[in-house]
This record gives structure tokens, sequence and C-alpha cells, in this order.
């Protein structure tokens, strides 16, 4: 028997985006394209399962085993460190997760800084590594306006074309990664299916356009 | 002799690890509860999870509750380097998990070889490894790694310190793409990259990386572990247990206590490895010991999620009586039933929260079936 290999994508552009490189390379399932409010999409033929999720949560259904493979942002995979492989570069929604202040903060390291961010392993990596003195502040969402409303000096976040910085008086300063999306898969699976993962990846990177 | 349906999978798999090791003539050494905290503070990174539990003594010094007992068995065992000690311990260990609030108590099997460890000795651990995970379950897989060949590679590419653990880090999460842009910022020969690549990539049974690697061999280093590899997949050959064994150069352990062979066995079903092991001698020598060591634990907490077959009944047997029903009989009956083999529950009244196969009845001095569901 085939063994069904489980697939989270991550809602959104870039799951979708991710969903046709599979699509292309061999792992079609036309129910997905059904509007409906179905949660798990299968093709047996195909031996694939694919399901939604919430992008941040990709990494804890691959690591947990419930997927066997997912898509994941680099930066949702550096703030959670999970156990997992990433076997490879989607090369796809690129960006970088950077430091981003008003345009007429200047930094006096005197102070202790304090960051807005989603990312809080991700901000405290960065400054621990210039033993730098901050302030976490976690927020989930809107993060540019923590700097304008004085709540924090700078925040940490990604930033794909610095547009809505820009547009709100506030400019990208040091970058700390770049990020893209990643195939990743979990441990255990990648032994047990590892004829099957191992050809997917095969087929997807083949696909894989700079 | 205890029926095999009573026992839940982590309880069957302490006896039948038990008498697996005892029947290679490891002996079983049994490790207090509690153990001096300065142990631990001083090996934090040996650890699992890096909180221990402590409280103090009566006399005032700082304990802690064991959260590893290897570390405690290395530092009471008086090995000299040639006598080779063979134990195996089956401890409660206490530890906290990134995904669990507070401590937990977490039963743990393993075994340690300690003295002289000569290639029998060595492949004798990895035999009982892949033996364990028998145990466990047929559906499993033992992933061998070697840390000497990984290193050996690495310094052969000419990393070192930071970056060396940077690569290591990389190669754990089959990283390639990482481990390409680091190679290119430090400026690492295209071969020395594509052979890092080609060694992380690689997932195969023993036999056929060894053939595949034998080129890649250079340098003392890896030469010895490429040597230590072939002799521990030749004798795990030669006893029948081969077909299961990958080598997988990306399972790694920290290299500030392991040094040779590391090994992590997996069972279908589980996202997590559930046995995990190596050569550790850096770590004895770390502790002024100049005896060799080779060791696993198997976790057997983890078995809990193991799927097991689902009980369609609670009782076989569900013996209703009342305040009129003769009690002798009662006791007799039920009696009777277990003689038979059934598990019989006896419960006054009507109980609708009890699935059972038979439901039977006393009423008065006369026994009653009024259900059986075979």
């Amino acid at each position: 028997m085939k063994q069904m290999i489980n697939v989270a994508l991550p809602k959104g552009r870039l799951g979708e985006k991710a969903y046709k490189v599979f699509e292309e390379a061999g792992y079609e399932c036309p129910s997905i394209r059904e509007e409906n409010r179905k949660l798990i999409f299968e093709n047996e033929e195909k031996g694939i399962r694919y399901f939604w999720v919430k992008p941040s949560d990709v990494v804890i259904y691959v690591e947990r085993g419930a997927a066997d493979i997912g898509i994941a942002g680099r930066d949702i995979i550096l703030e959670y460190s999970p156990d997992i492989y990433e076997l490879a570069d989607l090369k796809m929604g690129k960006c970088r997760m950077a430091v981003a202040c008003k345009k007429d903060f200047s930094d006096n390291r005197d102070r202790t800084l304090r960051v807005a961010t989603k990312f809080p392993n991700i901000a405290k990596r960065y400054y621990n590594s210039q033993s730098r003195e901050i302030d976490i502040i976690k927020l989930n969402g809107s993060i540019e306006l923590a700097p304008i409303l004085g709540l924090s000096d700078v925040i940490v976040d990604i930033v794909e074309t610095g547009k809505t910085l820009y547009e709100n008086d506030l400019e990208p300063r040091e970058t700390i990664v770049d990020i893209s999306a990643r195939l990743v898969a979990n441990k255990v699976s990648y032994k047990f299916k590892n004829k099957e993962i191992t050809e997917m990846c095969e087929k997807i990177s083949a696909l894989i356009k700079e | 002799m205890i029926s095999a349906s009573v026992l839940k999978n982590d309880e069957k798999a302490i006896f039948r690890l038990r008498e697996l090791y005892s029947k290679y003539g490891y002996s079983r050494y049994k490790v207090s509860k509690f153990e001096e905290y300065d142990l631990y503070a001083h090996n934090k990174s040996f650890l699992v999870s890096e909180n221990v539990l402590t409280f103090t003594d009566t006399d005032g010094r700082l304990m802690a509750l064991k959260p590893d007992v290897t570390l405690s068995i290395v530092k009471n065992i008086a090995a000299n380097g040639n006598e080779t000690q063979k134990l195996y311990y089956n401890e409660n260990v206490y530890r906290t998990s990134p995904s669990a609030d507070g401590f937990r108590e977490i039963m743990q099997t393993g075994l340690e070889c300690i003295g002289n460890i000569d290639d029998m000795a060595m492949c004798e651990v990895l035999l009982l490894a892949a033996k364990s995970l028998d145990v466990i379950s047929e559906d499993n897989i033992l992933d061998i790694s070697h840390m000497g060949f990984l290193l050996g590679m690495i310094e052969n590419a000419g990393l070192e310190g930071t970056d060396a653990d940077k690569m290591i880090g990389f190669v754990e999460h089959k990283n390639l793409p990482a481990i390409r842009s680091l190679c290119e910022a430090l400026s690492i020969s295209k071969d020395a990259t594509d052979a890092l690549c080609a060694l992380t990539s690689l997932y195969a049974p023993m036999e056929e990386v060894l053939e595949r690697v034998e080129g890649m061999v250079k340098g003392e280093k890896m030469s010895e572990a490429y040597r230590e590899l072939k002799c521990i997949c030749d004798m795990l050959k030669s006893c029948g247990v081969g077909e299961k064994i990958y080598v997988d150069f990306s399972t790694v352990n920290d290299r500030t206590y392991y040094n040779g062979v590391t090994f992590k066995g997996f069972v279908k079903g589980l996202p997590d490895s559930v046995l995990s092991g190596g050569r550790y001698d850096t770590l004895m020598r770390k502790m002024g010991k100049s005896a060799c060591a080779v060791g696993f634990a198997v976790y057997l907490d983890k078995l809990d999620r193991l799927s097991i077959d689902t009980k369609d009944y609670d009782v076989d047997v569900l013996l209703l009586y009342s305040e009129e029903s003769d009690k002798l009989l009662t006791a007799r009956t039920a009696e009777e039933q277990r003689a038979l083999g059934h598990s019989v529950l006896c419960a006054s009244g009507e109980r609708t929260d009890i699935r059972y196969r038979k439901l039977m009845k006393i009423c008065g001095r006369e026994v009653v079936t009024l259900e059986a569901n075979d």
C-alpha cells in the first residue's frame, strides 16, 4: 500500500503559491480548489493529503508528526527552533527580518532598548549577540504602531518592500536575517517514508526558480 | 505470569528489556533517588532539560532529584579501564519538558558499558539497542552516526570553533542551503562543500552508506570512524539485525560529551526518538575517569502515545447484586467466573457506566445471565 504523505500548508498567499509548486510537481489535489469548509483534502491515487493551518502552526504540526511535510517561513523556524529537517529552500515568500524605527531615531547605547516584536526569540538572540540589554514587548500584530506611539524604540519585524514603514515615517535599519519559505519534514516521517519524501523533495527542488 | 492485556506498553517494555539485558550478562544498577546538586551544575548541557528539581537536605546540602542516571553511574563507578562493567538501570527521573508545566516523573531504562570498550563491547551495545527497539515495536529504525566521521570531515574542510558548531547545527537539520551559504561565506572549496552536503543528505541502510562514503574518507579521524562503522555493520549483520539499521550523519549529539558512534532509535507512530545513546569518552574525561564508555537510554514515557488496541469492554463480566441477593452465592459466582479467566466486577444496583461482555445478576438465591455479547 502506498503511504500517504500529510502536508501542512500555511494559510494565505504563500501557501497557495507553494501548493502550485506541489501541483506542478505532480501532487495535485483538485478538491482543494473547491469552495467549501472542508479542512482536509486528499488525493489517494497520488498518496497525498493537504491541510491548511495558521502559518506559525506549521512547524508544530510537523514537529509532532501530524504532518510529514510542511511549508514554513524561515522566520517561524528561527522563532520556534523546532526539531525538524529543513529540506529545501523554495525561494518564495522572500523578505527579511529587520530592525526598524522612526526615521529620526538615534540609538543610545546608554539606555535599555525597548523592542516591540512578534518574534521575541529572534529579537532576543540578535541583541544578545550584541550584548545589548533590551526590553521585549511582545505584540501580535500592527507592530508598526509601537514606535509611533512611543511604546517602543524599535521594532523587529518582517520587511518585504518597506512600503508600510515608509508611509508611516519609519525606516528599516539593520537586517537580521533573510527569510524565504522552506520545505520542512518531520524527522521520523523522513525515516519511515523516506522513499516518498525524498522523491517529493527532488521533484519540488527541480521546479524551484531563483 | 501476568496476562499481556493488563500491562501498558511501557510496563511491558520494562520487563522485556530487563529480561533482554540480563540475558546479555548486564547487571542491574540501582541508584538512589537523590544526588548532590553539584554534579548537575557542572554538567548542565549533558541533561535533556536544564532544570533540576532541588531541595535542601537536613544537613543543609543542596540536593537534587535525579534528572539523569548516566551521570550518577559515571560518578560512582570505580572503573579503571581494564575491567569492563556492564550495567543497566530502570529508574524514575525528574525533568521538565517544554510542552508541560513544571516537572514530570519519567520512567527511564538504559544501559551503560564502562571500562575497556573494544569493538566487541561496542557492537554488543548497538545490538542491544536494535533489540530494545524490537521489543517496543516491530516497525522500527535504528539510525547510526559517528561523531568522528562528521567532525573529521568538518575539520578537513577547515572549519573551527563556532563555525564548526554552526555547521553541526545545520547538518542536524539537513539544511543544505544554509550549509552552502556558510561554506561560501568562509570560502571553503567546492569539493569540501559538496562532500558535506552529500554526507548530510545521505540516508540509507548501513551497508549501502558505507559503500558510498568509502571514497570520502580522508585523514586519521575519518578512517578510524569508518573502520568502527564497518565493524558494527558486519557484526550486526552476522547477528541478523542488519536490515533496520540506517546511517544518518545528521544524528548528532553534543560533542562536548560524545565522541565516537552515536545512535537514535525510532518506532513508527511516534514523532520523536525513543532511544538515544552513544560513546561518551569525553564525558568520562571531564569527570576525571580514565575508562571509556558507551550506552543508551530508552524513553519509556513516550510509549504512552503508541497505539494500543482500544478495548471494547471494561470488564468481561459485570455481576450485579442487591440487598436481597445471597452474599455467599455472589462471591462464589464471581470466583467461578474468574477461574474461567474472565475479569469480573461486582457492583450493587444498576450500572450503566460500565461496558461488559456479559451481564449477570444475582436475584435472591439464583444466578441469572441477562446479556451475553460474545
